[in-house]
């Protein structure tokens, strides 16, 4: 016998073993009947948890694609700040996410392709049950247990196969799912731990981005003491710029100012500038 | 003939059909016999093509079961194993 004889056999087999007969043959009809609409809301909800899956990798893609456009453009404004340790920085934890991007991509497009395999499936199981309705209603109808035993046993043994089929792919699908899902958890994970800094927070909260404000906001602090120094409108400015407490710890000199940004200003530097 | 390869559907073939694809067949064998899973890969995507291209889909709505029954394109070498042993073929 060849191996896929054995093999047939072997499927076959397994797949009548999930078809229970009943005593009467017209009631195995219905009961295999039932199961079938079972097995085909099994297959829809099989589909349905894909496609979820699936949906949630794609977000995963949008989110780490945005992180790693934010790290480009990051390295691009340090390298017109001239500052090229941090544009390393920037590029390579960007290249880090290129293959986790790359991985995912790669599980969006198995996903992809489970959901299509499961709609398929699907569309030939509903076939093959709405076959076995009619067969089944024509068999009780002209029933004469003779002939009925034959072709209750053609019709089941027909879709069995195809439940045996439908069923496997069902278990796959939720095989492979359930693999993703755990390394999509684990990418969730290090979103929310901030290890891949979400992109939701654009230009807050990651180290690169601190220390970029914190050059800008240096300029922009030089600029203005440039600016004040030209005008000297407010002298007590230039003095306390560079201890932005005493502005603080003294709004009511700072209301005094003429330029109520400068304080706002001025006070960045200690805040960002502070070594970690 | 009817051949099923699973998770794709049914094809009928002429017999001819099925005796020509046997040397495909042959090398499938000898592939899960050495444990070597990419000439497994290959030779079963050979074989599968061979059914699609010589099989016209069987009739959908046909409560027909197959003669033959083929593992499914993106099986692996353990799972065809497992299969026939017996073992988790089915669900349920």
């Amino acid at each position: 016998m060849s191996m896929w004889q054995r093999f047939s056999l072997i499927f076959r087999s397994k797949a009548n073993k999930v078809l229970d007969r009943a005593e009467d043959p017209r009631e195995t009809l219905d009961y295999s009947y039932q199961r079938q609409l079972d097995l085909l809301a099994q297959v829809r909800r099989g589909v349905a948890d894909v496609a979820t899956s699936r949906k949630r990798v794609e977000l995963q893609v949008n989110q780490l694609s945005a992180q790693s456009d934010k790290l480009q453009g990051q390295a691009e404004q340090a390298i017109t700040a001239n500052r090229e340790d941090l544009a390393r920085e920037a590029l390579t934890r960007k290249s880090a996410l290129t293959s986790q991007i790359a991985d995912l991509k790669t599980q969006q497009a198995q996903l992809q392709g489970e959901e299509e395999k499961l709609t398929l499936a699907q569309q030939r199981l509903s076939a093959k049950v709405e076959s076995f309705r009619t067969r089944k209603e024509t068999i009780k109808a002209t029933y004469t247990a003779a002939e009925a035993q034959t072709k209750i046993n053609e019709a089941m043994s027909g879709i069995g196969e195809e439940m045996g089929d439908v069923g496997m792919a069902i278990q796959r699908a939720e095989d492979k799912t359930a693999q993703m899902q755990a390394r999509a958890g684990a990418i969730d994970e290090l979103i929310a731990s901030g290890a891949l800094d979400d992109a939701s927070s654009l230009n807050n909260g990651d180290d690169i981005s601190r220390e970029l404000e914190a050059m800008s906001s240096q300029t922009e602090v030089e600029a203005e003491l440039a600016r004040l120094k030209g005008g000297a409108p407010a002298p007590q400015a230039i003095e306390s710029a560079p201890d932005a407490g005493q502005i603080v710890d003294a709004p009511s000199q700072a209301e005094q100012q003429a330029e109520p940004q400068a304080q706002a200003q001025g006070s960045t530097p200690p805040e960002s500038g502070d070594p970690k | 003939m009817i051949v099923r390869i699973l998770a794709e559907g049914q094809f009928d073939l002429s017999e001819d059909a099925v005796s020509a694809l046997n040397e495909l067949d042959a090398k499938v064998e000898s592939a899960i016999g050495a444990g070597d899973d990419a000439a497994f890969h290959d030779a079963l995507s050979a074989l599968l093509d061979g059914v699609r291209t010589a099989g016209v889909p069987h009739d959908a709505e046909a409560l027909d079961a197959s003669d033959l029954i083929l593992p499914m394109a993106d099986a692996t070498l353990a799972e065809v194993k497992d299969m026939l042993s017996g073992d988790g073929l089915i669900p349920g």
